[in-house]
């Protein structure tokens, strides 16, 4: 892996269930449980995982758009949970993020030129009123939007072509860590292909570094370097793209692998089928969290927590026994 | 363009023919579905597939009648349902066909599913509908439903709500109503969209589980190419409310010969290929056309890179290109 961009270590989030008269906290649902990764610069880490599994919870920790628990987020030298609010702000500028809603993350009320000068004009990157215009309409040609496209509200654009208006606004600031949330997941597959091809001629052209989040893992792997696999709140399983799909070694990396359907009817597969539902975040099952589903559970599984570990170069597996 | 009508066979379930379901809206007429002709013969599995609007849920809908009108309207065509045209019949004899002939189930179960009755009660009701049953058999039948989808603890879960349910669980109460009435066709409208992965395969797995336990058919509308690749045998392949390609899966798959079809397989990214790994997606440019005034030609010629000048003149009929595999393209 090349030079470390950011580092989560050990992050948690805990949200509070309130209940009874005075609003106590009576139980928590354990979100986000312990996750930690890198992502090198350059590279497309890939999240993937079922809902509810933190994915999302983690991006918005890094972000800190969500308050995590505890736990640390390095990036360029710093510890992101411990920064003020200049310096979170000063931040933002390198770390950007891109949501799954095109329909509901654009300002209805404010013209697609407004909405993505915005952050040029709170981090005063832009010297005049022409010099905001002019990179604005640049970045709109970056992404394939066209120039007559800035005075028109975000309701009269597809949404494929919203998902362009959040990507060239993510973009304005010239940000080096891009989290992708979901981005392709609320389009059809032809629009996808679009925006899953402009996100990586942006990487290209821009040498941007993203966390990429989904729950496809046909997309997640086209455009992964490395991927990490959670279920419930944890990290079980990160390795090279190509190595997690030929060579899986937790048996839920296996199972969600076998569970995508192939586009051709002439593959036939051996199919894992899991039992059940994905368990209550709120009481997670004791030590392994997949145990409870695990196709090759044994009685210890319940008691001890399996550690992530690296059971080949690169490819690290949290499971008593596989690797 | 409707064919000259072929002998009615009686393995022709459902045959509908040159259906157009138009809606009237404040900017003007929309074609949701404008001229659709497909079929889908007994005990097997047809995939209905296209992008967002591209008219295959209002095709379904038409079929139980299920559309408002107004604002919607049937322009022209018929819907033989074993062989008799339901598009004349009356509401209350449509009812005794929901009830126990054709059976639907939509993607977001909880919508679906009637919050403030129990799901047994639910079930019940569609089951006390098809045969004479006093309220505690109705509910025994209904616990017994339960169990056939592999829901634990039928009975006790019968008194209990849908909220109680999780996503996966949801859907099989859905599947569970809907066989009771022990359907001869089932349209499954994106059953699986809002579910997980490991919860599409279990979901799937039990509509193949049913459909060979009733001998019904399924008409599985979806977007998912990999699902219908996995569930069905023949798929028709729907654009800006036409029929655009209609093939049995292995022809549909192993040489799609409308461009539109072949760009939606050449765009999804395949998990299962190493050599797709880092290649770029091939992306259809552009977006669907709307449906208030459809292009005139072939509605697909606008994104179509073999597009010549005759495609925009006239839209190309359904042709023969193999056994029981007809395109609407000119090339």
């Amino acid at each position: 892996m090349s030079e470390t961009l950011l580092s989560v270590r050990n992050l948690k989030k805990h949200f509070a269930i309130s209940g009874g008269v005075f609003a106590r906290e009576v139980d928590r649902v354990h979100a986000v449980d312990g996750v930690s990764f890198d992502i090198g610069k350059g590279e497309t880490l890939g999240l993937v995982g079922e809902s509810g599994c933190g994915k999302s919870t983690t991006g918005r920790c890094i972000l800190r758009l969500i308050e995590p628990s505890s736990g640390e987020v390095w990036f360029q030298g710093a510890d992101v949970t411990r920064l003020g609010p200049d310096a979170l702000r000063a931040l933002r500028r390198d770390m950007q993020i891109i949501f799954q809603d095109p329909y509901a993350s654009l300002n209805p009320r404010l013209t697609v030129g407004a909405i993505v000068g915005e952050a040029l004009q709170i981090h005063g990157l832009a010297k005049s009123r022409n010099a905001l215009e002019e990179r604005v309409l640049e970045l709109l040609e970056t992404v394939g939007l066209q120039a007559d496209h800035m005075g028109r509200f975000p309701h009269e654009f597809s949404g494929g072509q919203r998902q362009r208006i959040g990507i060239a606004r993510a973009l304005a600031v010239d940000p080096k860590l891009v989290i992708c949330d979901e981005p392709v997941s609320a389009l059809d597959v032809s629009i996808q292909a679009q925006v899953i091809n402009l996100l990586e001629d942006l990487q290209e052209k821009f040498g941007l570094t993203y966390l990429f989040i989904a729950h496809d893992l046909s997309v997640v792997e086209h455009i992964s370097t490395r991927i990490a696999v959670m279920y419930l709140g944890r990290v079980v399983e990160i390795a090279p793209a190509r190595d997690l799909y030929d060579t899986p070694l937790h048996p839920y990396s296996e199972a969600l692998l076998s569970a995508v359907p192939i586009p051709d009817p002439t593959v036939k597969r051996k199919r894992i089928m899991l039992q059940g539902d994905v368990p209550n975040p709120i009481r997670p099952p004791s030590g392994c969290h997949f145990h409870t589903r695990c196709p090759i559970a044994r009685p210890d599984c319940s008691e001890r927590s399996p550690e992530l570990r690296e059971s080949r170069p690169g490819h690290w597996v949290a499971c008593h026994y596989r690797g | 363009m409707p064919e000259i009508a072929p002998a009615k066979t009686p393995e022709k379930l459902l045959d509908i023919r040159g259906l157009k379901t138009w809606f009237k809206t404040d900017d003007g007429v929309v074609r949701a579905v404008d001229g659709v002709d497909l079929h889908i013969d007994r005990g097997e599995t047809l995939g209905v597939v296209g992008e967002s609007g591209c008219g295959k849920t209002v095709t379904a809908r038409s079929v139980l009648k299920l559309i408002d009108m107004p604002p919607g309207r049937f322009e022209a065509g018929e819907i033989l349902w074993k062989g008799r045209n339901l598009i004349p019949v009356p509401a209350d004899e449509m009812d005794k066909i929901r009830a126990r002939e054709i059976a639907i189930i939509f993607q977001e179960p909880m919508t679906s599913l009637n919050p403030v009755y129990t799901v047994g009660d639910q079930i019940a009701e569609v089951l006390r509908q098809h045969d004479r049953l006093s309220r505690k058999q109705a509910l025994e039948g209904a616990a017994e439903m339960l169990r056939l989808v592999n829901i634990p603890n039928p009975a006790k879960r019968v008194h209990d709500y849908p909220h109680q349910f999780s996503g996966g669980m949801r859907q099989r109460v859905m599947i569970a109503m809907a066989m009771s009435c022990k359907p001869q066709l089932l349209i499954a409208d994106e059953p699986t969209t809002a579910l997980d992965v490991t919860i599409q395969a279990q979901i799937l797995e039990l509509m193949q589980e049913m459909k060979d336990r009733l001998g019904m058919s399924i008409m599985l509308i979806t977007h998912a190419m990999g699902v219908v690749a996995e569930t069905c045998q023949r798929v028709v392949v729907m654009y800006a409310g036409k029929v655009v390609e209609e093939a049995p899966v292995e022809a549909l798959f192993g040489n799609p010969r409308h461009p539109y079809t072949q760009g939606l397989i050449r765009s999804i990214p395949r998990v299962d290929r190493a050599a797709a790994h880092k290649e770029r997606l091939e992306a259809i440019p552009g977006t669907v056309p709307s449906l208030l005034s459809p292009p005139v030609g072939c509605r697909f010629a606008a994104r179509c890179k073999y597009a010549m000048d005759v495609c925009t003149k006239a839209m190309p009929p359904l042709k023969e290109v193999g056994p029981g595999h007809r395109v609407a393209c000119v090339l």
